[in-house]
């Protein structure tokens, strides 16, 4: 499987903060086809501008490959302070 | 220091704290960052971390602040949860030899805060709730460190 994490107003898009995506993707490029089918806005989202992408806790550029039990967080643009 | 707290803090005990003992640097300086009520267009903002992770990152970025600068000390209280207008949301102190590398370590940190540091802002009013991402301005301000 792949756990998959949502931030800001990605969660709010897609209704949930977690999920495990089974079989394992294989690929960033694969996991972000497979989460446009169920959730089409979050898919929408996803392709658009500003997302970063955390893969087992390391920011992620481009694609990238997966390993089984992969942990991949999708960051909307960040703000604090 | 990176503390991430779901709790209302108080920012003069810290600076207290921060500054007491310090024998060889000669500047402290701090922000305060402050939810604004926006004359009751906002009862509430909440901050979303991703507590372990959030933490590394400013660390990492603390760390980097302290080699560019020369600091002695970097410390960062950052709120999470929801926050009422009028409470701290953020206490960035810098302890530095002088002035000039605190204030201006200060401001680096915040610029880094406001638009790259994973945290994200929602704010809540009476006509509902929005995500806040960085404006324009906190974008052209980080920019200003690029070098």
């Amino acid at each position: 499987m792949t756990r998959v994490l949502l931030f800001g107003r990605l969660r709010d898009l897609a209704g949930w903060r977690e999920t495990e995506v089974t079989p394992a993707s294989k690929s960033l490029a694969e996991l972000k086809r497979r989460l446009a089918e169920a959730w089409p806005e979050l898919g929408a989202a996803l392709a658009g501008p500003g997302v970063q992408v955390a893969v087992d806790r390391a920011l992620a550029r481009g694609d990238v490959a997966l390993s089984p039990g992969a942990e991949v967080a999708f960051m909307p643009p960040m703000s604090g302070g | 220091m990176i503390t991430l707290t779901d709790q209302a803090f108080d920012p003069g005990a810290a600076l207290t704290a921060f500054s007491t003992g310090r024998t060889e640097s000669g500047a402290v300086a701090s922000f305060l960052g402050i939810a604004r009520g926006e004359a009751g267009a906002a009862t509430a903002l909440e901050l979303e971390a991703w507590p372990e992770f959030t933490t590394r990152q400013i660390e990492a970025f603390a760390a980097d602040a302290t080699r560019r600068f020369q600091l002695h000390d970097v410390a960062i209280i950052h709120r999470t949860g929801k926050i009422a207008p009028g409470e701290a949301i953020v206490l960035v102190m810098i302890a530095a030899a002088h002035r000039r590398e605190a204030f201006e370590a200060c401001d680096f940190l915040m610029d880094y805060l406001k638009s790259r540091a994973p945290l994200w802002k929602k704010e809540h009013g009476p006509a509902g709730a929005r995500w806040v991402e960085p404006t324009t301005r906190d974008l052209t301000d980080a920019a200003r460190w690029e070098r």
